[in-house]
């Protein structure tokens, strides 16, 4: 048992929380585009809504809600915990700071994680909240509820605001979770970069789209 | 040419540095350590106290002559120490900033020295074959495939300069310790212990202070001797095998 605890808490064990949780939660935005896409359909929001009682009602979805929140405060919770502790072990900055020997995705990668966290308590505050722990409103007025929320011009910019950080997020966070599991080699490092740089343009790029949509059209 | 350098000066451990500003003329054929020989012999001629840095074989293999110059270690050129660094890779009239490795495990001595025994402990604890070897044996009596060996060799570059954790944004030293994991795993005399020498070698390096990788790979680019990344994720494999799958 000791050995499992060492493990967890060593700084390459830590790591591997990291890149598990964040690709459970990079298949999660996928079901949940999915769901969002169903926006674009013109038809008064039946297919949404009937997304919104299948994902309320089937029970093994109800009980992976349960896993994914616990994805979310592992990932948020050792990520902030992991910063910290990297900040500490930097000791100081130099007096000349260069981006010659690295990106802004992976140097800043905690700061648009921390930008993505601001825009999650919002957005779950707006929905999640009413639909799940206070019952102000049911699966059937999401839809009305969810175009109501996005006409609204502030809402929608604090939304794409939390996209271009999930983009940014998400351009080194993909590829940087395989490399921690150990897959790094000539014959698959560029393919899931390839993978990586499509999904962090194609997910995001998604949810950005459809929230100006509803704005201008529905 | 002249040019105006502005140097971190620090008398001892603990004490409060602050940067100077000194001009030299260095002419464009000297390496950069030459060059603060230079200044040095100015500051002693002055009667004042002369940079303390570190330097020793100033042909780019003993990889002590660490600092950072212009917020990069070793300088601006990729694959080289900064002994090899050449003057004519500046202007006249540059203003260099030279400043010590940062990083929390490196705690610095003087000047642009740090203390980098912490990478020692890391090799103490286990970066070694602990058998003899013996006699030297027949090439051809194991075999090794030619690309692993390459590998092992790539690996075995390493010169514990420290630039990778001068360069990491969070104080990491998961290059070096996986370049030496990876050169001793790779070959089969070596391989043996890698549940072992892996387990002990992580350890050590999470004991001394140093922070935790995210994959950024500025090591990757500062390093003199270009050790790449792939080794970290080696280091990861076997880290995973031997904590989950060893009696160590």
């Amino acid at each position: 048992m000791k050995w499992l605890i060492s493990f967890f808490t060593s700084s390459l064990g830590r790591k591997l929380i990291m890149a598990l949780t964040g690709l459970f939660l990079i298949i999660f935005l996928l079901i949940h585009l999915t769901g969002n896409s169903l926006l674009l359909l013109n038809d008064g929001g039946e297919s949404f809504t009937g997304f919104v009682v299948f994902m309320e009602e089937n029970p093994v979805i109800k009980i992976s809600a349960y896993i994914l929140y616990l994805g979310f405060i592992i990932h948020i919770i050792q990520g902030i915990s992991v910063y910290l502790g990297n900040r500490k072990a930097k000791g100081g900055s130099y007096a000349v700071t260069t981006t010659a020997n690295a990106s802004i995705f992976s140097k800043y990668m905690f700061w648009f994680g921390m930008v993505i966290l601001i825009f999650l308590i919002i957005h779950l505050g707006d929905f999640w909240l009413g639909l799940k722990v206070t019952h102000t409103f049911g699966n059937e007025e999401l839809y009305h509820k969810l175009i109501n929320k996005f006409h609204n011009p502030i809402y929608l910019i604090i939304y794409e605001l939390g996209m271009i950080a999930l983009f940014m997020h998400l351009r080194h966070g993909f590829q940087s979770a395989f490399q921690t599991l150990g897959l790094n080699d000539k014959k698959w490092t560029p393919i899931v970069k390839c993978l990586g740089n499509i999904y962090s343009i194609i997910v995001p790029l998604g949810f950005f789209i459809i929230p100006l949509y509803v704005y201008f059209v529905k | 040419m002249k040019l105006k350098l502005k140097i971190w000066r620090q008398n001892k451990k603990g004490a409060k540095g602050k940067f100077e500003i000194y001009e030299v003329v260095a002419n464009e054929h000297m390496s950069f350590l030459e060059m603060l020989d230079v200044l040095n012999e100015q500051l002693v001629a002055e009667k004042k106290d002369p940079v303390a840095f570190e330097h020793d074989c100033r042909e780019g293999i003993c990889g002590t002559c660490g600092m950072v110059i212009d917020g990069r270690p070793h300088g601006l050129l990729q694959g080289t120490t900064t002994c090899q660094l050449h003057m004519r890779f500046f202007n006249d009239g540059d203003t260099i900033v030279i400043e010590p490795y940062r990083s929390k495990a490196f705690p610095i001595i003087k000047d642009l020295v740090v203390d980098r025994s912490p990478l020692d402990k890391i090799i103490q604890a286990g970066g070694f074959i602990s058998i003899n070897t013996g006699q030297p044996q027949d090439a051809n009596a194991i075999p090794i495939e030619k690309d692993t060996s390459s590998k092992a060799m790539d690996a075995a570059a390493c010169i514990g300069c420290g630039a990778c954790v001068a360069a990491c944004p969070n104080g990491a030293a998961m290059l070096f310790t996986s370049a030496k994991i990876s050169h001793l795993g790779l070959l089969p005399q070596g391989a043996i212990e890698t549940d072992r020498r892996t387990m002990r070698m992580v350890t050590q390096m999470d004991k001394e202070g140093f922070g935790s990788c995210s994959n950024i790979g500025a090591c990757e680019v500062e390093c003199p001797k270009e050790i790449k990344m792939t080794n970290i994720a080696r280091m990861n494999r076997y880290y995973y095998k031997s904590s989950f799958f060893s009696e160590y």
